[in-house]
């Protein structure tokens, strides 16, 4: 029993001097494995959830700046207009021009850039509009990309969308009022789907179309899949005459409104 | 590699903890701010663009 004290501290010491090149080697390498492991781990937590936290962040400030005007249902208007809208005139790319409602979305709202470009854009939690296409309210199709994931994903509940569904736009002072009428899964090179008649490419446009895409399926899917939502324009009317109806749940008047 | 690290330390066994976390902090904030970000322009996820053709949104990403 007195004996047991001494063999492992001479065990230790034997081990310590005996060590050769090959297990010093092989102990670098394998602490060098877990520190990947561990970044890799880090890289998800990032991805997943730090990217979120600081889009939010940007997309506060940005509409806190723009000063965008908020649904009041105190003031609704009692009537739309459905003759041809004002059009703005497009902003420089990067520009933060409009604002994006849907209240489907528990009435998201979200900045709109000009622009697709990913880093200074989309992953400011920004809806950015294809600079070919045209502007809110004109004759063609506006078309806007947003994330659907990670870096505040915008658009994560775009199938919970319906036929019938409005998307506001608010852009130079007008409200834009468009209803989802088309919703697709496409492969990521089918640019039909922002075409100014969507679906025809080539066609010559005669009425007013909304489009929005983003990654489809939730996932690894930059290679997968575009989800579409196509919608047309519905009516219109100045922003300083109220709220548009369907931001606020309600209705707006069928018959041919004019103000 | 890491027992090395820990051999470099001076001080007590609890300064050495200490300055090993705020070298662990210090990582982790420089992957988060630089490293990640860049790497992730490189990964093939999260990109909602229809690959247009046209000049605009083209010309502004390459697909990945």
């Amino acid at each position: 029993m007195t004996s047991t004290a001494t063999p492992p501290v001479r065990h230790a010491g034997r081990r310590s001097s005996g060590r050769g090149a090959a297990s010093t080697v092989v102990g670098v390498v394998g602490e060098l494995l877990i520190t990947l492991g561990i970044l890799l781990g880090l890289y998800v937590v990032w991805q997943l959830w730090w990217t979120d936290v600081q889009a939010d962040r940007v997309q506060a400030q940005v509409l806190e700046e723009m000063d965008a005007p908020t649904p009041d249902a105190a003031d609704v208007a009692t009537a739309v207009r459905r003759d041809a809208p004002p059009v703005m005139e497009a902003p420089a790319l990067g520009e933060v021009w409009g604002t994006l409602y849907v209240p489907r979305w528990d009435g998201k709202m979200m900045p709109i850039a000009e622009g697709t470009d990913k880093r200074s854009i989309l992953d400011q939690a920004m809806a950015g509009h294809y600079p070919e296409t045209v502007m809110p309210g004109d004759v063609g199709n506006f078309s806007l990309a947003g994330h659907r994931q990670t870096y505040g994903k915008i658009f994560h509940d775009v199938e919970e969308l319906q036929v019938g569904d409005p998307i506001v736009v608010e852009a130079g002072g007008v409200w834009y009022v468009y209803r989802v009428d088309h919703m697709q899964a496409v492969k990521p090179d089918q640019v039909e789907a922002v075409a100014p008649v969507p679906w025809q490419p080539g066609v010559e446009p005669t009425e007013r179309y909304l489009t929005l895409t983003t990654c489809h399926p939730i996932g690894l899917n930059s290679l997968v899949a575009r989800f579409i939502v196509n919608a047309k324009l519905d009516y219109w009317m100045p922003v300083e005459d109220g709220t548009p109806p369907d931001l606020v749940g309600q209705t707006a008047p069928a018959a041919e409104g004019s103000a | 590699m890491y027992g090395a690290l820990w051999r470099v330390l001076p001080g007590p066994a609890w300064v050495r903890v200490l300055i090993l976390l705020v070298l662990a902090a210090a990582v982790v904030l420089a992957c988060f701010e630089w490293l990640f970000p860049i790497v992730s322009e490189y990964m093939p996820f999260n990109d909602p663009n229809i690959q247009t053709d046209a000049a605009g949104a083209a010309s502004v990403e390459a697909p990945r």
